[in-house]
């Protein structure tokens, strides 16, 4: 009973680091650069086959292409915010059109990301194996590559939360995130700020994307779209732009999903989305929300 | 005279429209015609019927697919008892239904957490399908038995007709002047005697009625479905981007967008099939970029720059 409570436990946690840190990635976008980005699972998609690609073909090792992986996606989510969403931005005049026509936008782009993808990769399911031998974790069996990226997860994410609240850059950050025309007449050079978040969020969905294909899950191009309903779902339960929130959220998500999965695979997303529902219903602002 | 003849010219093309789409079987058209038709009037009733809601109240909702999605399900489950006349008015029904539950729910929810849950819906609505058929039905896809193709579409211009007319009667009724004070201002509605929520979720339900009549007509062409072809995401995005590239204000906006964008969806798909998603993203993106109001909005523009053209010419003579 105890060691089946631990497997339970220790399952949710391995996946629900994951899903704190892509979804840190998806409320740094939507809650600081205002754009709900429903391409953000398109990146973790791409995250994964990046990696699929180095480690099949050039033989680098998942934990070595993070230093690749990082800033390549840092670069293209913060060009992109410079050359598409600070125009748009600039065009739809209001804080509020320009949530709607952002949000549409990453559809567009979900689009594009997709199709590239499919392009360069084909459709046919791709996965590899590394570091897949099993680990004894107090009675409970896991394989060591799910530890490993629980691992660095929380090194990500707490070093992210470090750098936002030590640092100049993240306290420009945090100001833009309360409010943007504020902060900019504080001198706040905001697009450069804006496209930042927008780019650490491209880069947290690549990394998330990388520690996911770790996991020996098959990849294909259509796999990010639950990925973005599942950051989503996190960033609700533990509030927008709340770090810590996003692990407890991702951790509960993890669990429950664990759970569920274990006994109706099936229901696992539907399990996601009641939690979502019950949430929004009661406590709109997430757990740790005023 | 200018706006008399302004406010006939809408009236007098839709009724020639009709006409001519009425005719359109008489004329032995080629199939692929018929069908292409038949899918440009899915995508029209569609937009048409997000805007109802949406247009006026601005809240982004990206259930549409789920809505079809029901209406097709209904379909399938019901055709092979009931006539075509019957299964359509139940596919929007439930449709209906499942809007009036979710809108009561979750339609206090404002912005973009409203547009959230209703991205999620629709994989709630596919997932709970596709469990349903794989542990209870024991099946994933189902037969369907076919109309031919020129039934379904005099039934898909009987639910054109149908969606615009109630769009052009809500536009007009005191619903329609409700659903816009809402979308200037919530609290400002209330505080006039607008029961805002019922509102809201009465004419959610009613534009998703359409949605699903859509989805039960559009399953009679289809000889096969499962939850991923029946709930598929994209007729959730289509129509808002069909309405955003048309506009919202006349109800001429979205019927031209919806034609625009699926023309064009058509001749991608056939010019170039595996790039076709490439490229209509690129387009979406430029379409919001440098058209945020849509046809319309650009329309609008010119119009007010010619008016003041000509009034300003006036003033120095």
């Amino acid at each position: 009973m105890v060691v089946q409570f631990l497997d339970i436990a220790i399952g949710g946690l391995l996946t629900g680091g994951i899903y704190a840190l892509i979804a840190v990635g998806f409320g740094l976008q939507y809650g600081v650069a205002r754009v709900l980005n429903i391409a953000h699972g398109e990146f973790i998609m791409l995250g994964a086959y990046c990696t699929w690609t180095l480690f099949t073909s050039a033989g680098v090792t998942p934990l070595v292409s993070m230093l690749l992986c990082a800033p390549f996606f840092f670069a293209i989510g913060f060009v992109i915010y410079r050359i598409y969403y600070t125009p748009l931005r600039t065009s739809s005049g209001s804080a509020t059109v320009f949530e709607g026509n952002s949000m549409l936008a990453s559809f567009g782009l979900l689009f594009v990301v997709q199709n590239l993808a499919l392009i360069i990769w084909g459709s046919p399911v791709k996965g590899y194996s590394y570091l897949a031998f099993p680990v004894q974790l107090s009675g409970a069996v896991f394989s060591a590559n799910r530890i490993v990226t629980l691992i660095a997860s929380v090194i990500l994410g707490s070093a992210f939360y470090v750098f936002l609240v030590s640092t100049r850059t993240g306290k420009a950050i945090r100001a833009a995130a309360q409010d943007p025309d504020a902060a900019k007449l504080m001198g706040v050079r905001i697009n450069r700020v804006l496209a930042l978040c927008f780019g650490f969020g491209a880069m947290m969905a690549g990394l998330g994307g990388l520690l996911l294909s770790m996991t020996s899950i098959m990849l294909s191009p259509v796999m990010g779209m639950q990925y973005t309903l599942i950051a989503i779902i996190v960033v609700v339960l533990g509030g927008l732009g709340n770090i810590k929130g996003s692990f407890i959220g991702g951790f509960i998500l993890g669990l429950v999903g664990y759970i569920v999965s274990s006994s109706q695979p099936g229901l696992s997303m539907v399990a996601y989305y009641v939690i979502f529902l019950i949430l929004l219903l009661v406590r709109p602002t997430g757990l740790l929300g005023k | 005279m200018i706006n008399s003849r302004g406010k006939w010219s809408s009236p007098i093309a839709l009724i020639l429209l009709l006409l001519l789409l009425v005719a359109l079987p008489a004329y032995g058209p080629s199939e692929y015609t018929v069908i292409l038709i038949t899918n440009i009037l899915m995508y029209v009733v569609l937009t048409v019927s997000w805007a109802i809601f949406s247009g006026p109240t601005g809240y982004i909702s990206l259930a549409p697919a789920a809505f079809f999605g029901v209406g097709v399900y209904a379909s399938a489950i019901l055709s092979s008892d009931l006539p075509l006349a019957m299964v359509v008015p139940i596919g929007g029904a439930a449709s209906f239904i499942l809007a009036y539950l979710v809108g009561s729910l979750t339609l206090r929810l404002r912005g973009m957490y409203f547009t959230m849950f209703t991205f999620g819906l629709v994989e709630l609505v596919r997932n709970s399908v596709h469990w349903w058929e794989v542990n209870i039905s024991g099946t994933v896809g189902r037969l369907i038995i076919s109309a031919d193709n020129t039934t379904v579409f005099y039934a898909m211009v009987a639910t054109f007709l149908a969606a615009l007319l109630a769009s052009y009667l809500i536009k007009r009724s005191r619903f329609g002047l409700a659903l816009r004070s809402i979308g200037e201002s919530e609290e400002a509605a209330a505080h006039s005697g607008v029961n805002v929520n019922r509102v809201k979720v009465v004419m959610f339900a009613v534009s998703a009625f359409f949605m699903g009549a859509t989805g039960a007509t559009m399953s009679m062409r289809w000889t096969y479905i499962d939850p991923t072809l029946a709930f598929n995401i994209q007729f959730s995005f289509m129509p808002v981007l069909m309405a955003i590239f048309g506009g919202m204000g006349h109800l001429y906006a979205p019927i031209t967008g919806a034609t625009i964008v699926s023309l064009l969806e058509e001749f991608l798909t056939t010019k170039f099939p595996y790039y076709y998603m490439f490229l209509f993203g690129l387009t979406m993106l430029v379409v919001i970029l440098f058209m945020p109001y849509g046809l319309e909005g650009t329309i609008e523009k010119w119009r007010k720059k010619i008016k003041a053209g000509l009034r300003s010419s006036h003033e120095t003579t």
